[in-house]
């Protein structure tokens, strides 16, 4: 009992010592909701992990805070006549963690890699490309098998991203455990779980906007909690604060407030011709659907759920998108109309549909709001609150009716609606076919000037949004909150935090 | 002796196999294909090909069974599909984490739990017994995450004193570090010692009740030395199993405790890898706690036989 007692005191006195802490480096705290997957960009999946890599790798493109393409590693690009060659001019001078230079021919490594590499997330995004050639040192060419407009906006992202051919040519699919890139920090350590820490690269290119010594990255998965290491000085920055918790930072003189609109949307996905359930009225009549998609009103979800915050919308791109599609408003509720519909349709209600929601509470909330709402019209929403992993499984097999969809964003419209909506793709769990919509989807890609892939979203939207496998419902705001020590911080259309131009007072 | 424990030894073999075919069968029984969920928001079809292939997803149970006992069997654990970190690396990395906080728990569950209980034996029905009575009743009904929240609200919102969240090594800064552990660390302890408390008052009272105590207290030694030299000795020693059972829990990581303070231990280790479908981390931290916890079996049995000679067969 005495060494107890002891031990007790020795872990007190240790304690209060080490309440004076010392700080000549400044080091700034980021809060993330999740742990990042592995730190390799051509291996890398997860949102966390795109906010990690804006301290460690630039990348040959970037946005502005319009969602306007600015040159990073890259000083210009060309398109030529026939959409089919697109060069690049890199910026000189730069050179990676390693001490390597960044040179076209880093630059040809680097994209062969996202393209071949066993296991690439990126593969897909680029796909088009057919080959890279290097034209001298500080240029190169990109041949496509297609005319491809969204190729530069990939360039922003991930698939831009530059990797020092040495380092990773030593490290094979281990680059991820140390990677070695050209951003204005490089990495230091990783506790897998626990925090990532990064420090100030003393030979980035464009140093005289990096003021901050070291970031150290955080996972804390309870909002709850990461709001309190905010309050309590633990954390200078958090990302994904509840809605419900914005009135507490305002009101709280230490802290502020940052909020953009997302690149993604959520909606609901319907089962028009994936298995069994894919039979079922929504698909097969017409007149339901028109019905179902009278019978939610967005803007009481939105209050509801989230103290009005997001922004309500029927289409892929919100509306302070260049691409939003402003001839196709978003539908007021009708139930009077919604029931009519029914009537004509014939149909016995109230019709039972099986309803997948992944397991969140702000989900939850959703999926009970337009539960009561579809009650109303004669629709029983038979919620399934189903573990996320699961309900990959079963979209995949075609098992509901409606699931619960969140897509996290594309600078380009075309990563928002390609992969949904074409025939057979990825993301189209609904298994909506048009050849119609195909072709103007890809006619999207290929046209190069804005207005004219406009004109082709909005030929599809016209078909897509009264009967493609998706309900849009709205647009989450993007929540940070930061301390006031933290100043320059801005919140970009991507929602990753960009750490140059970042000061600590 | 040692051909007690040479038995005993030979024992786990078995327990070790049967347990890893439990793992492994549970884990495929939970719905969700680790490819979709590794695949992420792009699902290119020819990724999910390849982590297939590349994790033998593929291959029949029985095999991908074989394949993952064979690296077993030569140190090798598997490594994350989601970080592409050897597993074994992983569990070095938390065991210590888990371990501190484990012990530091323990501490606080012996210091609080033991003395309580026989404060509320010895002074039965009076306000020291309902006061320790109601304190167990608390400290078994709280939700560790509650209390949890509610912690960080007083001790690092409110007063500032102690780091909200995370965890600091003791190799690095040995003060820091316990002022990371010692919230999650009396909120895992506070549970424990309800529990010891209350096995503490029985073993106590019926102690106090012994032919021994009345002996020993017609003898006229002070009352001090009857409860603590006589009665606490005896019994001590159900609780003492008792104890080595809630610590064996305690390594095998405190998962709510663990998120609220993002601790990064085993608890956290299991359960992320469990949402991501990450089979290797699952099995090779199911499979070290289960051998920690038979180890610990094993040495509170050799410890009893040490005590007692007549279970020395």
């Amino acid at each position: 009992m005495k060494a107890i007692a002891a031990c007790a005191v020795l872990g007190l006195a240790a304690l209060l010592g080490a309440t004076g802490a010392t700080a000549q480096t400044s080091v700034l705290r980021i809060g993330l909701a999740e742990d990042p997957d592995i730190l390799d960009p051509t291996l890398a999946r997860t949102y966390v992990g795109r906010i990690v890599f804006a301290s460690l790798c630039d990348k040959l493109f970037d946005i502005d805070d319009k969602l306007a393409i600015v040159p990073q590693l890259a000083l210009s690009h060309e398109t030529s006549a026939d959409a089919r060659t697109v060069t690049i001019k890199l910026r000189s001078g730069v050179k990676f963690h390693d001490g390597e230079p960044f040179d076209a021919e880093a630059a040809k490594f680097s994209l062969e890699r996202h393209l071949g590499m066993q296991g690439s997330f990126r593969r897909a995004e680029i796909s088009q490309i057919d080959k890279v050639e290097v034209v001298d040192g500080s240029t190169i060419r990109i041949q496509l098998k297609a005319p491809f407009a969204p190729l530069i906006a990939q360039l922003t992202d991930r698939a831009g991203m530059m990797v020092s051919p040495k380092a990773a040519k030593a490290a094979g699919d281990k680059f991820g455990l140390k990677p070695v890139c050209a951003g204005p920090y490089k990495f230091v350590e990783r506790v897998a779980q626990d925090r990532i820490v990064v420090e100030r690269f003393a030979d980035y290119w464009d140093k005289g906007r990096v003021h901050i010594d070291r970031i150290v990255y955080q996972p804390i998965q309870d909002s709850t909690v990461r709001l309190a290491n905010l309050k309590s000085g633990g954390l200078d920055l958090i990302e994904r604060l509840l809605a419900t918790d914005i009135g507490e930072v305002k009101k709280d003189a230490k802290l502020k407030l940052a909020t953009g609109t997302e690149l993604g949307y959520q909606g609901l996905t319907i089962n028009l011709a994936s298995g069994e359930k894919g039979n079922n009225p929504l698909a097969k009549n017409p007149k339901v659907r028109q019905a179902f998609d009278l019978t939610f009103d967005r803007d009481a979800i939105n209050q509801v759920v989230f103290n009005g915050v997001n922004h309500p919308n029927n289409q892929w791109v919100s509306p302070s998108n260049p691409y939003y599609m402003a001839k196709f408003p978003t539908p007021k509720r009708d139930v009077a109309r919604a029931r009519a519909l029914l009537k004509e349709a014939g149909v016995a209600t109230p019709i039972a549909l099986d309803f997948m929601v992944p397991n969140s509470p702000e989900s939850r909330a959703v999926a009970e709001v337009m539960q009561s709402m579809a009650a109303e019209v004669g629709f029983d929403l038979k919620i399934r609150v189903t573990e996320f992993a699961t309900s990959l499984n079963e979209a995949e097999k075609g098992n509901f009716h409606i699931y619960f969809l969140a897509w996290s964003g594309r600078t380009d419209p075309d990563g928002n609606i390609f992969s949904f909506a074409s025939c057979g793709a990825p993301n189209n769990y609904a298994k909506y076919c048009d050849p119609k919509v195909d072709e103007l989807l890809t006619r999207a890609r290929t046209a190069t000037t804005q207005a004219a892939r406009k004109a082709a979203y909005e030929g599809a939207a016209a078909k897509i949004l009264p009967e493609g496998g998706i309900l849009y419902l709205y647009h989450r705001t993007l929540l940070f909150a930061h301390t006031n020590r933290l100043d320059g911080y801005r919140v970009m259309p991507d929602g990753l935090i960009r750490v140059t131009d970042l000061r600590l007072k | 002796m040692l051909r007690f424990l040479r038995g005993r030894l030979a024992q786990l073999v078995p327990t070790l196999f049967f347990v890893s075919v439990i793992i492994f069968l549970l884990q495929q029984l939970l719905p969700g294909d680790p490819a979709l969920v590794m695949a992420g928001e792009e699902r290119d079809p020819l990724v999910i090909e390849q982590i297939r292939k590349q994790y033998r997803l593929d291959r029949p149970l029985p095999v991908q069974y074989l394949y993952w006992v064979k690296g077993v069997l030569t140190g090798d654990l598997g490594e994350s599909m989601r970080i592409k970190q050897p597993v074994a690396d992983l569990i070095l990395e938390k065991l210590p984490v888990t371990l501190q906080l484990a012990s530091m728990a323990f501490v606080f569950a012996l210091v609080i739990g033991i003395p309580a209980g026989i404060v509320s034996a010895v002074k039965k029905d009076t306000a020291w017994d309902w006061g320790a009575n109601l304190f167990a009743l608390w400290g078994l009904s709280t939700p560790n995450f509650w209390l949890g929240i509610l912690l960080i609200f007083l001790f690092s919102v409110t007063l500032g004193w102690l780091p909200a969240s995370g965890f600091v090594s003791p190799a690095e800064d040995l003060g820091r570090s316990i002022a990371t552990t010692v919230m999650p660390a009396f909120v895992l302890g506070n549970a424990i010692a309800a529990v010891l408390m209350r096995h503490m008052r029985a073993a106590m009272l019926q102690a106090m009740n012994a032919d021994y105590v009345r002996t020993a207290r017609a003898k006229g030694m002070r009352e001090r030395v009857v409860i603590l030299r006589h009665a606490l000795r005896n019994a001590l020693t159900p609780v003492i199993t008792l104890g080595a059972l809630e610590f064996g829990t305690l390594l095998s990581g405190a998962v709510l405790t663990e998120q609220v303070f993002s601790i990064p231990g085993f608890g956290k280790l299991i359960v992320d890898a469990v949402f991501n479908r990450d089979y290797a981390v699952v099995q090779g931290v199911v499979l070290v706690t289960a051998t920690t916890y038979m180890l610990l079996n094993l040495i509170a049995d050799v410890a009893y036989v040490l005590v007692n000679p007549r279970l020395r067969g």
